[in-house]
């Protein structure tokens, strides 16, 4: 096999490759983003999906830039001062990387939303950045209703915020960090029960019900199981067995129940994955195919991964013991396979138009026990005094100082802007008559979703003092993290957060609500 | 997390800012040229609600003024250490919070791999330092920043050097590195009658990432943890046992360490001279011979080049003719490279504390916070003489092991000397060929044989430290 000479795109994104692969990648380059409003944190956001290299981004901001815009945001310069804020930061950003195609829209996003809402459809992921609140749940409505994924992103003061309104959002490959191994030493299939049994050491005693070893005193008896077996020398010591020790310190993970989790569970209990249709997604048909394998050949299991972590053996013996899970994962993907096959028969479709050589069976089966769906609630419901979570607030709040106090003073500021067309405290003389004012819009806040929580004043007070200001390190720290979520729901890889987080600069701490 | 330093100290040390400054005007004897900042109306106004505005979340010595934004424009001085991802980050972020007197240093050049991320580097710029190519592209993007490079290594600098500093910042990608810089910070602490002198001290703040992870932690020397303090945090490296890459490989990588480690030298594929010290290695035991294996690339013949893509090629096609041998199926171009040059993956969403902050978004984000806590005898900062207990029959070997392999010291290559009758002696050292190989047979010598005392003092020097350390001997019955 000649290795390609690696191409100059390859040798550039080698290091993002390692990590979401040549598929992931042509997923992002695939992708068309839209930001609405280049300022620091917008300006951040889209240069860290510019450098790994996206498709495409359209930057729509009716903003001219100002003095303050060109203080806090690298991609604009004092030469850029009057001049639309959209073209300008459009061409500093065009510059990182001549793979990705930039284009700016003059236009503020409210205008857009009258004219023309039908222009957000064309995109894979919608990022709105410093949006006042009636602007943003009018886009966030036009969104749920076209199934764009709308990422909501917002730099005030010492605080970071970012809201993700996606209705669902499936995941095959979340590359989970401290995934169990999928050895099914507790039932194990025909081929491993054979290959054991090729095996030169004592069988194990059927003490227990063919159960695997389930607490501490049974996985304790277990260890002393295998240390007796141990070959001993002349004097009656146990010999140094590397394999042996490896066995004992493992007894703990590698002894775990073959099950399935609760959240693989409701995948299969979903309603779209009882109904197949022909218009059915990619990832409910696999869900089915492996459902019905999990019902019928699989007796209750999902198809065996195949991988094996590596273990202390010669060569051979490792080998071939990694090839019986090799080869029964392929037999068992075969089988989804068929079942998928079948369901697309029923409705009509000879095959999947997913991608070359159709759907991805051999990755699905490989994280069968990983499949991921996100549903996040949409605008709309977090902002109904019918269906916001009272709960959520409330129990949050019983800790006066959790970051939950910050995202209902950012709720209260947008009142206030709503009320005064402005955001408190943005100069200095007005810093301290705003603290009156914005306590008046927290009470009311307050009143109107009848929460019975206390904000303390040092929050109202801390709120003013920041007068909207974007200081560029909490726009960068956002820029980061809302650029990675961005390449998680582009990718369909890892698992983005659901739905609201809130970054506190003051204490570097954060926290992700559901709300 | 500067800014919160300066301003704001979540930690609860007493930083007093007006002695602060008038040490820092009076340390910095090199003309600051201010000249012509070219600022324009409302260029610093984000910042100035910090430093202008007393809010109710400050530290408790915080005082609003409109000096502070002074200080960071004219006399503040701070280091980053790395221009790499954090550093590119880094450079910019200090220059749009109004730093303008920053140092840079960094020893690599730019390579088209970096274009992913670190932003301040182009196409053109393949090859060319990467300390010089950031200060030219921050210096031209924000007027008045005045980034000064060093193409150079940390080592290359003395206390003299690092002094004139207010704060540094590390963007390493080594445990080493940071380890020295973490050092050599403590080597400028003052005490007066036991007494820590607050002006001595320079914050360090440091910073790594690894994927879709990162952390970032303040250390305020002599007050706070330091590296050493928390080594144990640091996950170990991975390096495959010798026995399982010469003779009993089962994964990929196996293969692939086997052609970099025993095969490259035997037969220099590119050149270069053979050390019969390779055969002579053998005798001795496991951890010994990984050791002295690693070492000959590098010193005897033609080393192995990850950015070289011929020698990647030939490691490659190697790797697949013995992972063939035995059956062994996953070596690909692009897990060759990455096992020679020990890649992490790494993307461009770089982030910039109570003092320790632990980052993850590989499902959903994650973040926590905590202080890490100084260990008592910490080997760098705790100013507790270290002790090795060995008995007198113990072979210098065991030391040398205890020193590398013990998770608080996880030292990489010391250097053992001792005062014996009157004169400096060095036991064993291993960074220099010729003095490895006249200090060898020491270590098969026991501690008593080698003329060592009970109470002895040892002196360890090591890449991770700038320093020698200390070492009282023991010795136990």
């Amino acid at each position: 096999i000649m290795a390609d000479q690696k191409t100059n795109k390859e040798q550039r994104y080698d290091r993002q490759l390692r990590l979401w692969g040549d598929h992931g990648q042509e997923a992002l380059e695939n992708a068309h983003t839209c930001l609405l409003n280049a300022t620091a944190t917008g300006t951040e956001i889209l240069k860290n999906l510019i450098l790994p290299g996206i498709g495409a981004f359209t930057i729509v901001d009716g903003h001219r830039v100002t003095g303050e815009d060109v203080g806090n945001n690298f991609f604009l310069s004092s030469d850029s001062i009057g001049k639309n804020r959209a073209q300008a930061a459009t061409e500093f950003l065009q510059e990182l990387n001549s793979d990705v195609s930039g284009n700016f829209v003059e236009e503020s996003p409210d205008k857009l939303l009258d004219n023309d809402p039908e222009f957000f459809h064309r995109f894979s992921l919608v990022i709105g950045v410093q949006l006042p609140e009636s602007t943003c749940l009018r886009l966030g409505s036009v969104l749920w209703s076209a199934g764009v994924p709308f990422l909501v992103c917002r730099t005030y003061g010492l605080v970071g915020y970012m809201r993700l309104v996606v209705k669902e959002h499936t995941v095959v490959e979340s590359h989970p960090d401290n995934a169990l191994e999928d050895l099914r030493l507790d039932q194990p299939f025909t081929e491993l029960k054979n290959h054991i049994s090729t095996y030169d050491l004592d069988s194990m005693e059927k003490k227990h019900d063919l159960q695997v070893p389930k607490n501490y005193k049974e996985k304790e008896a277990f260890r002393q199981l295998i240390r007796e077996g141990i070959r001993k020398n002349e004097s009656g010591a146990p010999e140094e067995e590397e394999n042996f020790d490896e066995a004992i310190k493992n007894v703990n993970t590698a002894l775990n129940p073959t099950k399935i989790s609760s959240a693989v569970d409701d995948i299969f209990n979903s309603e779209q994955c009882e109904n197949i249709t022909s218009q059915t997604a990619a990832f409910w048909l696999m869900a089915r195919g492996v459902r019905d394998f999990v019902q019928n050949e699989g007796n209750g299991s999902l198809p065996v991964r195949g991988t094996i972590p590596d273990m202390i053996a010669d060569s051979d013996k490792f080998i071939s013991l990694q090839n019986v899970y090799r080869e029964k994962a392929l037999q068992d993907a075969a089988v989804v396979a068929k079942h998928i096959q079948s369901h697309l028969q029923a409705v009509g479709k000879v095959t999947y138009p997913f991608n070359a050589g159709g759907l991805p069976v051999s990755p699905l089966c490989k994280n069968a026990a990983f499949l991921r769906v996100v549903r996040c609630r949409s605008l709309a419901e977090e902002y109904s005094v019918d269906s916001f979570h009272k709960d959520t607030i409330t129990s949050c709040m019983d800790s006066p100082d959790s970051e939950m106090v910050l995202y209902l003073m950012l709720r209260a500021v947008d009142r206030f802007y709503q009320q005064h067309s402005r955001y408190p405290g943005v100069y200095n003389y007005q810093v301290e008559e705003d603290i009156s004012t914005l306590k008046l819009c927290v009470n009311s806040l307050l009143q109107e979703y009848s929460l019975n929580v206390n904000v303390k004043d040092d929050y109202v007070h801390e709120f003013c003092r920041y007068g909207a200001a974007e200081p560029h390190t909490v726009a960068s720290f956002l820029g980061g993290a809302a650029a990675q979520e961005a390449i998680k729901l582009i990718t369909h890889q890892f698992v983005p957060f659901n739905n609201t987080f809130i970054y506190n600069a003051m204490a570097q701490t954060s926290t992700t609500f559901q709300l | 997390v500067l800014i919160m330093i300066l301003f704001q100290l979540p930690c609860k040390i007493k930083f007093d800012m007006n002695k602060f400054q008038i040490c820092c005007v009076f340390l910095s004897r090199m003309a600051v040229d201010v000249g012509s900042s070219g600022d324009w109306d409302g260029r610093w106004s984000h910042v100035q609600k910090f430093l202008e505005r007393s809010g109710p979340f400050t530290h408790p010595d915080f005082e609003a003024s409109d000096e502070t934004l002074q200080f960071l424009l004219e006399t503040c001085k701070i280091l980053v250490i790395g221009a790499g991802g954090l550093g590119c980050e880094l450079l910019k972020n200090l220059a749009l919070s109004g730093f303008r007197h920053i140092h840079v240093v960094d020893m690599d050049t730019i390579d088209v791999s970096n274009l992913n991320r670190q932003f301040l580097f182009r196409s053109k710029d393949v090859g060319r330092p990467k300390a010089e190519v950031a200060a030219d592209f921050v210096n031209s993007r924000v007027p008045g920043c005045h980034v000064v490079p060093h193409f150079k290594k940390i080592q290359d600098f003395d206390e003299s050097f690092y002094r004139q500093f207010h704060i540094i910042v590390c963007g390493l990608d080594s445990i080493i590195a940071r380890r020295w810089m973490n050092g050599m910070l403590l080597s400028l602490l003052v005490y007066e009658d036991g007494v820590l002198d607050p002006s001595s001290i320079i914050p360090l703040i440091d910073g790594g990432t690894e994927g879709f992870k990162g952390n970032a932690r303040v250390i305020l020397p002599g007050m706070t943890a330091c590296i050493d303090c928390t080594l144990e945090l640091y996950p170990p490296q991975i390096n495959f046992p010798m026995c399982t890459i010469a003779s009993m490989p089962r994964l990929p990588e196996h293969c692939i360490e086997y052609v970099r480690i025993l095969q490259w030298p035997k037969e220099k594929p590119f050149g270069g001279t053979y050390m019969l010290i390779l055969s002579g290695a053998r005798l001795l035991i496991n951890n010994l011979l990984l050791f002295v294996w690693s070492l000959c690339p590098t010193t005897y013949g033609v080393a192995l080049d990850g950015d070289n893509p011929e020698h990647i090629q030939w490691v490659f096609q190697n790797s697949l003719e013995r992972a063939a041998e035995f059956s062994i199926t996953g070596v690909t171009y692009r897990l060759t490279q990455g096992v020679v040059k020990r890649i992490i993956p790494a993307v461009a969403a770089y982030i910039p504390l109570n003092n320790y902050l632990v980052f993850n978004d590989v499902d959903g984000l994650y973040t926590y916070t905590f202080e890490a806590e100084r260990k008592e005898n910490c080997s760098a900062c705790s100013q507790v003489p270290q002790k090795l207990q060995f008995p007198p029959s113990a072979k210098l070997q065991e030391v040398l092991e205890y020193l590398t392999e013990n998770s608080s010291l996880q030292m990489k290559s010391p250097a053992i000397t001792a005062t014996l009758e009157g004169k400096n002696k060095t036991l064993y050292l291993q960074t220099v060929a010729s003095i490895e190989e006249r200090t060898r047979p020491n270590l098969c010598k026991t501690l008593k044989e080698l003329g060592l005392a009970d109470g002895q003092e040892l002196a360890v020097a090591d890449v991770t430290t700038p320093q020698t350390v200390l070492f009282k001997l023991n010795f136990t019955s």
